[in-house]
């Protein structure tokens, strides 16, 4: 990813996931940038990054959503995301979404300032935390396109691997989609189960204590697969258990 | 497998339900990529490798017709017969036409995805001729019955096991042995026998050189040789996308065909034909004809997007890495080609509205990608051709278009936007069902999502709340 220069507030998208189902991780996620001397902005008008519709087949929806996202972050500087998949949106699949509309030159504007969250972080802000949290195991799921879009997934381990406590138990199948798919869960939900099972399996042979992960969606998925299956498995977004590990008392 | 009484969903159960398919699939495609992984060790080399796949594809495309019409005069020149066909009819007729004329009534058939594409076995059977196939992963399923389930390991679906039942079952005198250098020595004792006494044998191709009118057949069994020299005709099949412009194109694709495919830094046997035989040469078939078959390509090619899937060298690594195929196997997708690749050729060969439903395969992981050795960008092609499966009426350019156009869906797509648009509207919705708690109606998409998962509980204050209530700052 190319990096934004830091200069004035970071904007931060938190993502339509966190800001319905895990507010908890959005607030650590500015808590964290804030802790570490960045000025951060949340714009209200801001939603979904418009990524179900566009891979449902419905560009057009898209767009109408997008251009919503690209308005809300009106500006200049860096725009922070919390999650490979919607970063990667922002980032790659706007301009293409617009190549051959009117709104082109704005909406590639906007994505050459969108940076993923842990990327950020670790290349940007150069972050150290010190870790005051007990000694614990954890494993780490990485979002398919934290892994192959934004290619964030690297920084967020690298995080990971300066708090001195924490343990790091690889998936023998970190490679391989959990089975979320944003509307893919729904349309295809007898191939996707069976993949979130498998994901949930191999998150159990770990014998982590935690999941973590820099995705919202997969963390949906994963916990939720796992309640079903009746598996007492906590899982968190990174920069949640990261804010945790800085306040321990 | 009639493409009319296609049901994808009851193809899909069916396969999972089936814990044969999950393990024989997992099994040998974990084997697949680790030999990919282990070969294509180099990241660096191997960018500069796929970039230079992806170049040499992409300038055949660029100026396909103007090769194909070179290849047809170097043939030709060469003496070996072109033959054209644009459908997959056409192309059976030919083949009938050509065995017919050389007397043939059996054929040995070297592996090729074009025959099954054209469904050839069962025309040559109705119209009396017998099709032998001599891969041995194809002549495995040809005696169950079944079509292949991968694109390169067509029997990759059977066991050990499973290939002693059918070889005891189904080949006259064989004994039940799960030895394998046994049942390869029936294999090869029956299709020895067919080679000797073949009047004509069949083969797909690889590449087509343009440049000097070679065909050149990448292939590790040695079957493929037998096919196409010691029957005195050879009949080669080609989608018309198989042309490359010179020979040294050939060394950089080669060795991303075979890496991709098996993890080989080069296959076996490499076969370049040029010509039938010549003056004074010993071996060799009397006859060479190569049919190049059309059945949708043109149309793709005519889409600056979706010609992107004719830049294909059918490795099968796609298939190797994708979630989806690895848990369903091949025949879940009722076509010849199954996995990411052939949800994106598929519904453009036999319409949307027939195949369409298979674009939607994938959760858009991008693993796919990540392999494809000439960069297909299939997770945006999937993309397309299910925004391509809405279109309006008169819009969309593949074959079915608008197929999968359905009011219901479109409203809510609208309706979401409209939320998406309007935050005070969203978070007045977010308040509702946070206050609804674990009461919000199970109907529609979280009915669906609960089968398999707890449902995810809307937070009683939602991120933008706490923002304003927790003092972050805001605009």
């Amino acid at each position: 990813m190319n990096h934004p220069a830091l200069s004035g507030p970071v904007r931060f998208f938190g993502t339509c996931l966190a800001d319905a189902v895990f507010p908890d991780a959005g607030m650590a996620a500015m808590r964290i940038l804030d802790h570490l001397g960045c000025s951060v902005v949340y714009p209200l008008e801001q939603g979904c990054c418009g990524q179900p519709a566009y891979n449902s087949g419905f560009p057009e929806q898209a767009r109408t959503v997008a251009m919503q996202q690209v308005r809300a972050f009106r500006g200049e500087g860096p725009i922070v995301v919390p999650s490979g998949s919607c970063a990667g949106m922002l980032k790659f699949h706007y301009p293409r979404l617009f190549a051959d509309h009117p709104q082109y030159f704005e909406v590639a504007a906007f994505s050459e300032r969108v940076v993923e969250y842990f990327d950020f972080l670790v290349n940007v802000l150069d972050a150290r935390f010190e870790d005051k949290g007990p000694p614990v195991r954890v494993t780490w799921h990485s979002s398919c396109h934290a892994l192959r879009e934004t290619g964030s997934t690297q920084a967020a381990k690298a995080l990971l691997g300066k708090l001195c406590n924490v343990e790091l138990v690889e998936l023998s199948r970190e490679f391989e989609c959990c089975g979320f798919g944003g509307t893919f869960s729904v349309k295809r939900p007898e191939v996707s189960a069976a993949m979130a099972r498998d994901k949930v399996e191999d998150i159990r042979a770990t014998g982590a204590q935690v999941v973590l992960t820099a995705d919202c969606g997969c963390l949906m998925n994963i916990t939720g697969t796992a309640r079903k299956l009746g598996y007492d498995i906590t899982g968190m977004h990174l920069a949640e258990f990261i804010w945790g590990r800085i306040n321990e008392k | 497998m009639k493409s009319d009484s296609f049901d994808f969903t009851a193809a899909l159960q069916k396969a999972l339900a089936d814990p044969q398919i999950g393990g024989n699939f997992r099994g040998a495609l974990d084997g697949l990529r680790g030999k990919r992984l282990a070969l294509f060790n180099d990241a660096e080399e191997l960018a500069s490798l796929r970039a230079t796949g992806k170049a040499l594809k992409a300038r055949v495309l660029s100026r396909l017709p103007e090769l194909l019409t070179q290849l047809e005069a170097n043939c030709e020149k060469n003496g070996i017969r072109v033959h054209w066909a644009e459908t997959t009819e056409q192309a059976n007729r030919i083949v009938l036409s050509i065995l017919r004329e050389c007397g043939a009534d059996m054929v040995v058939k070297g592996k090729s995805m074009v025959s099954e594409e054209m469904g050839l076995n069962r025309f040559l059977e109705q119209n009396g001729v017998e099709p032998v196939e001599t891969d041995l992963g194809e002549f495995i399923i040809q005696l169950a019955v079944e079509p292949p389930s991968h694109i390169t390991a067509p029997a990759l679906h059977k066991n050990k096991l499973q290939v002693a039942e059918i070889f005891h079952r189904c080949v006259p005198g064989a004994p039940y042995t799960e030895n394998v250098e046994e049942l390869n020595a029936i294999a090869r004792t029956t299709l020895r026998e067919k080679f000797r006494t073949a009047k004509a044998g069949l083969s797909g191709v690889n590449f087509a050189i343009a440049e000097t009118g070679t065909l050149v057949l990448v292939e590790n069994e040695g079957n493929g040789r037998m096919c196409t020299h010691v029957p005195p005709v050879h009949i080669a099949l080609m989608g018309l996308e198989k042309v490359v412009e010179k020979l040294d194109d050939l060394p950089p694709l080669m060795r991303l065909l075979t890496g991709s495919a098996t993890g080989q830094l080069l296959s076996t046997y490499v076969n370049a034909i040029t010509s039938p035989r010549a003056e004074g040469e010993l071996d060799g078939p009397r006859e060479v004809h190569l049919v190049i078959l059309d059945n949708g390509r043109s149309t793709m090619f005519a889409d600056p997007e979706l010609s992107g899937a004719l830049r294909c060298l059918r490795c099968g690594a796609c298939l190797n890495n994708c979630p989806v195929y690895v848990r369903v196997g091949g025949h879940a997708y009722g076509s010849v080609y199954p996995g990411p690749i052939g949800a994106v050729i598929t519904p453009q060969l036999e319409g949307i509205d027939n195949k369409g439903d298979l674009a939607g395969a994938s959760s858009l992981c991008g693993a796919c990608e990540e392999v494809c050795p000439v960069k297909i960008p299939l997770a945006g092609h999937l993309r397309r051709i299910r925004a391509e499966g809405q279109a309006a009426p008169g819009e969309g350019c593949v074959r079915g278009a608008g197929a999968k156009r359905s009011l219901v869906e479109r409203l809510a797509w609208t309706a979401w936007a409209y939320t998406e648009t309007h935050p005070r509207l969203r978070e007045y919705l977010l308040r509702a069902a946070a206050l609804m708690g674990d009461k919000l109606p199970e109907v529609g998409p979280l009915k669906t999502w609960t089968a398999a998962r707890t449902a995810p509980r809307v937070a009683p204050k939602s991120l933008r709340q706490r923002v304003r209530e927790e003092g972050i700052r805001h605009e």
